[in-house]
């Protein structure tokens, strides 16, 4: 694994409220519709269907009345010391746009899922079948994402093509394209989530919301101790909830940030 | 000298036996990959409408119909409202301009126009990040003076040809032949002078999708 995290002037991140997460799901469909995933004959079968971003339940084991559930989206963790793209063999998946969003060209794709095996997020789905929509359905894929084959491995990639949209209309607008406005630049699941539990932008900007979300002492991130650096945070006031980020030892103590 | 003449006669022998079948198959493979190879991979595909770019370059800019719109996306190819604007009824007496009329102006719909530089779907090209100001900035390309210098190192210029360019679509990738190769971008993009001074890096999210 890279031991050194590569750093940027910008860094895209996105903190999820865990507490204000229904597991409604909105942030799937909407991630679906835009990145354009076909429909699979049989999605029941999690071995050979694929989703981007996937809500995980929760739950702190206790019996009733003490239980309790949560749910975590997990979309890629953009993580700034990456497993994945130091074992492709092929560089198809890389991290070294300004931004830091790890890259994936799907038409660069050997298919040999050393990534997926890398990736300790399970973050990285391969695509069994050919993509096909039902009649009509095929007029709303979105033009700037582009659809992938079967036989390559693909992965959220914090819908990039809104990242370049918002940088021709700042071109355009004549502004510094390394310096968007907070919301400028948004994912489909951050405008999509009905209870606002997902917010986005540029973890090292300070009128970013991210920027103080992601350094609140309620913030963790996923298998922290591993030393992915990832860009994704979640928060919640819940220890039992911060205590499922990572394999902690029965006696260990949750650790407290601030 | 009886000697001699034998092994002039011998060499001359060897260049006829050996050098020349080598020159005719040289001089062959070539006709065939430059020549034959391109007639059969591509196909000529006429454009809905022959339109022709010199009558309009004489009273219009090329950028009433090529522009950047506010968004930052680029508009290559105008509108059929754009068209009508003028060609309501004909301008002129061509055959080509009746039947775009009749066709498309009154019957509503848009000219599936074919775009010789179309990218492959895996590339996002930005028209907005390559613009006049962004090459001047540097000092650099002071020798583009407008924009026009600048859009013609990719596309050809085609406002004063009097007829469309044909269009080659290449009969197993259904690409055009003109379409814009990963070489021609890394000319800029992996140009070790561009590194650090513009935004043209080499990453694979710079252009790819």
């Amino acid at each position: 694994m890279a031991s050194v995290s590569k750093e940027f002037k910008v860094k895209w991140g996105m903190v999820i409220d865990v507490d204000k997460c229904t597991g409604c799901g909105a942030c799937m469909v909407a991630c679906q519709a835009e990145n354009n995933i076909a429909p699979v004959t049989d999605a029941s079968d999690k071995r050979r269907s694929l989703n981007w971003l996937l809500v995980y339940e929760l739950s702190n084991g206790k019996a009733y009345p003490e239980h309790e559930v949560a749910y975590l989206p997990r979309p890629c963790q953009q993580c700034g010391s990456y497993p994945c793209a130091s074992v492709c063999p092929v560089v198809a998946t890389d991290k070294n746009e300004e931004g830091g969003i790890v890259s994936q060209v799907p038409s660069r794709c050997i298919g040999c899922r050393y990534c997926m095996a890398a990736c300790p997020y399970h973050a990285r789905y391969f695509n069994w079948f050919d993509p096909v929509w039902p009649s009509g359905m095929d007029k709303i894929i979105t033009p700037d994402v582009s659809v992938r084959p079967r036989g390559v491995v693909e992965k959220c990639s914090f819908c990039h093509h809104r990242f370049m949209q918002a940088k021709d209309r700042a071109r355009v607008a004549g502004k510094d394209v390394y310096d968007l406005e907070d919301g400028e630049y948004i994912t489909a699941c951050t405008e999509t989530c009905p209870n606002g539990a997902i917010a986005f932008g540029d973890l090292l900007n300070e009128k970013h919301r991210v920027y103080h979300l992601s350094r609140s002492k309620y913030a963790f991130r996923l298998l922290e101790r591993l030393g992915t650096e990832p860009q994704v945070y979640y928060l919640s006031k819940r220890e039992w909830v911060r205590r499922q980020g990572d394999n902690y030892l029965q006696n260990e103590p949750t650790p407290v940030k601030g | 000298m009886e000697e001699k003449r034998n092994k002039a006669a011998g060499i001359g022998g060897l260049i006829s036996a050996a050098v020349l079948p080598f020159i005719i198959g040289l001089i062959l493979a070539l006709v065939i990959g430059w020549w034959a190879f391109p007639l059969v991979l591509f196909k000529e595909v006429p454009q809905p409408v022959a339109f022709k770019h010199s009558p309009h370059s004489e009273v219009m800019e090329c950028a009433d119909c090529h522009f950047l719109r506010e968004d930052g996306s680029f508009s290559g190819i105008p509108t059929t409202a754009e068209c009508a604007s003028c060609h309501e009824s004909a301008q002129g007496e061509s055959r080509a301009e009746a039947e775009y009329i009749e066709k498309y102006v009154n019957g509503e719909q848009e000219a599936p126009w074919l775009v010789h530089q179309k990218q492959p779907d895996n590339a996002f090209f930005s028209h907005a990040a390559h613009s006049l100001e962004s090459c001047q900035q540097m000092g650099c390309h002071a020798d583009y003076e407008k924009a026009e210098d600048l859009c013609i190192t990719c596309h050809p210029s085609t406002a004063d040809l009097d007829k469309p360019v044909p269009y080659l679509e290449n009969r197993l990738t259904g690409y055009s032949n003109s379409t814009m190769k990963m070489w021609e971008c890394e000319r800029c993009h992996a140009n070790p002078n561009h590194l650090d001074m513009t935004n043209a890096n080499n990453a694979c999210y710079t252009c790819h999708k």
